[in-house]
C-alpha cells in the first residue's frame, strides 16, 4: 500500500532523511520511533506529500507522491493525518471541523456529511460535543475529534504524528483507544509514538529512526525482544524505565 | 465668554453637508484602502522575488512619508505630470488610498503570518486546495485576529481626513471653519467639532475593545 524506496531528503545542506527504505502494507499498523530530530515527521509528512524529498520515490496505493504531474490534494484527500497538537479549525465547532473536506473537496450534500460526522464522533465519544468549539475541549477530546475529522474523508491510510505526546497523561488513554479500535477495524496506518504499550499491543511492525536513517525495521516481538542496534538498545531501555 | 448653542443648531444642515464629506472620503478610503493593502500583502507574501520585492519597497517608501506631503505631492505634482488639475477631493481621496494601503498591508500580512504552519498543513493534507486552504482555514482566522488592529486603522483614517482642509476640500472642519469664521463663532464651531470627533472615534474604540474581548482566545 505505502511504499517507501530509498528517499533522502535536504534542508539546504543539512540532510534530515538518508536512504530510508520500508513499505507497509494494506491494513498493516506500523509504529516509528526514535530519538527527537532523528526526521519521523519528516518522513510521515513526505508520505502525504506535505514535505519534497530530492531523492528516492514513494508511492501510495500504486500513486507516486514525488512525481510531478500527480495531483497531490487528491492523494491527500485518501491519506488521513493525525497531528501532535491537533491543529483543529479554532473557528469551526467540531462538526464543521470534521464536514469541511468532506463537503469542499468530496462535494458531499452537506445533510449527509453532517450526518456522517455526527455518526463519526459516536465512534470516537464524542457525540455530545459536536457543537462545542475546540478551545472548550480538552486536549484528548480534541484529538479524537481529529482522528474523527480524518477518518471523514474514508482514508486507505492514516497517518498520526505523535498523537499524545501533547497530552495530559490521564487523557492518552482515550486517543490510544480510539486508535487501537481503528487498528482493529483493519486501518493501514503509520503511527509516530513513543507509546510502547500501544506499539506492542497494535503494531505489526517497528520502525527506528536515528540521525535521519531507518536503523531498525522488525516485526514487533523482534523489535521488542531482540533489538539489533546499539542505538535501538539504549532507546527502549530508556523508554521502558521511564 | 458665552456658548451659542442654538447658532451651532442653525448651522447644523451645512455642517452635515461637510459632514457627508468627510465620511465619504473615509469609506472609500477604507475599502480602496484595504483592496490595495490586500493586494500588497499578497504580493508581499506570494513568495515571488520580484512582487516581495516592490511590495515591501511600497510599504516602507509610504510609511516613512507624512501623509501631509503625498497630499501635496498628488494635488502640485501629479497634475504637472498628467497635463490638467485633479481637483482637491480626487488629490485627498488617491493621497489617502495610497497612504493607508501601507498600512492596511502590514496589517494583513501580519495577520495572515499569525496563522500557524500546522493550520495550513492540516488543510492541505485533508485535500483542500491551497487556495482552498487560505480561503477557509486560513483568512477567517487571520480576518478575526486582525479586525481590531484594522478598525484602529479605520478610525485614524477618520480623523486624517481633516487634512484635506489644506487643498480646499469642503470637509466637516472646513465647513465647520468657514461658518465659523464668517459669523465669529470659532469657539462654538471648534468646540463642537471636537466634541463629534472625540464621541465617534470614543464610541469607536469601545466597539474595538469589545471586539478584542469576544476574540480572545
Ligand atoms: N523547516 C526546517 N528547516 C530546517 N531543518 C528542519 C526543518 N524541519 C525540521 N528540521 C530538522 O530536521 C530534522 C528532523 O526533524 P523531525 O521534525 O522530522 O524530527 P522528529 O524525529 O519528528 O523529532 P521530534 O521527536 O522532536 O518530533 C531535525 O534535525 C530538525 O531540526
Ligand atoms: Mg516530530
Amino acid at each position: 500500500m505505502i511504499a517507501i524506496d530509498k528517499v533522502s531528503k535536504w534542508y539546504g545542506r543539512t540532510q534530515v532523511l538518508a536512504d530510508c527504505t520500508t513499505a507497509v502494507a494494506r491494513g498493516e499498523v506500523v509504529v516509528v520511533c526514535g530519538p527527537s530530530g532523528s526526521g519521523k515527521s519528516t518522513l510521515i509528512k513526505c508520505v502525504n506529500g506535505l514535505e519534497p524529498f530530492q531523492q528516492g520515490s514513494i508511492t501510495v496505493d500504486g500513486v507516486s507522491v514525488g512525481d510531478k504531474a500527480t495531483k497531490l490534494a487528491k492523494l491527500r484527500a485518501r491519506i488521513g493525518m493525525v497531528f501532535q497538537s491537533f491543529e483543529l479549525y479554532p473557528h469551526m465547532t467540531a462538526t464543521e471541523n470534521i464536514t469541511l473536506a468532506p463537503i469542499k473537496v468530496l462535494g458531499r450534500d452537506r445533510v449527509e456529511a453532517v450526518a456522517r460526522a455526527h455518526a463519526l464522533l459516536e465512534r470516537v465519544g464524542m457525540r455530545e460535543f459536536a457543537d462545542r468549539y475546540p478551545a472548550n475541549l480538552s486536549g484528548g477530546q480534541q484529538q479524537r475529534v481529529a482522528i474523527a475529522r480524518a477518518l471523514a474523508m474514508e482514508p486507505i491510510a492514516m497517518l498520526f504524528d505523535e498523537p499524545t505526546s501533547a497530552l495530559d497523561p490521564e487523557t492518552i488513554t482515550e486517543v490510544l483507544d480510539a486508535m487501537m479500535a481503528l487498528a482493529q477495524d483493519g486501518m493501514t496506518m503509520i503511527v509516530v509514538t513513543h507509546e510502547m504499550g500501544f506499539a506492542s499491543k497494535v503494531a505489526h511492525r517497528v520502525v527506528f529512526m536515528d540521525g535521519g536513517r531507518i536503523v531498525e525495521d522488525a516485526p514487533k516481538a523482534e523489535f521488542f525482544d531482540r533489538p539489533h542496534s546499539p542505538r535501538a538498545q539504549a532507546f527502549l531501555s530508556k523508554i521502558l524505565r521511564h | 465668554m458665552r456658548i451659542d448653542i442654538p447658532f451651532i443648531v442653525d448651522h447644523l444642515p451645512l455642517l452635515w453637508q461637510g459632514m457627508k464629506v468627510t465620511l465619504l472620503l473615509t469609506l472609500l478610503g477604507i475599502v480602496l484602502g484595504i483592496a490595495l493593502g490586500a493586494l500588497l500583502a499578497i504580493a508581499r507574501l506570494s513568495g515571488i522575488r520580484p512582487l516581495t520585492v516592490a511590495a515591501a519597497a511600497y510599504v516602507d517608501l509610504f510609511r516613512l512619508l507624512p501623509l501631509l506631503l503625498i497630499i501635496f505631492w498628488v494635488y502640485f505634482l501629479l497634475p504637472l505630470w498628467l497635463g490638467r488639475p485633479i481637483g482637491g477631493f480626487y488629490s485627498a481621496l488617491v493621497s489617502f488610498v495610497l497612504y493607508e494601503a501601507a498600512y492596511f498591508s502590514e496589517i494583513i500580512r501580519s495577520g495572515i503570518l499569525g496563522i500557524r504552519r500546522g493550520q495550513i498543513n492540516a488543510g492541505l493534507a485533508s485535500g483542500l486546495s491551497y487556495a482552498g486552504t487560505m480561503r477557509h482555514i486560513v483568512l477567517p482566522q487571520a480576518l478575526r485576529n486582525m479586525l481590531p488592529v484594522l478598525l484602529v486603522q479605520c478610525i485614524n483614517l477618520f480623523k486624517s481626513t481633516s487634512l484635506v482642509y489644506v487643498v480646499g476640500v469642503n470637509d466637516f472642519l472646513m465647513a465647520a471653519d468657514v461658518i465659523g469664521t464668517k459669523d465669529n463663532r470659532l469657539i462654538e464651531m471648534y468646540g463642537f467639532v471636537a466634541l463629534v470627533y472625540f464621541t465617534a472615534c470614543f464610541l469607536a474604540s469601545l466597539a474595538v475593545n469589545r471586539l478584542q474581548r469576544r476574540y480572545a482566545l
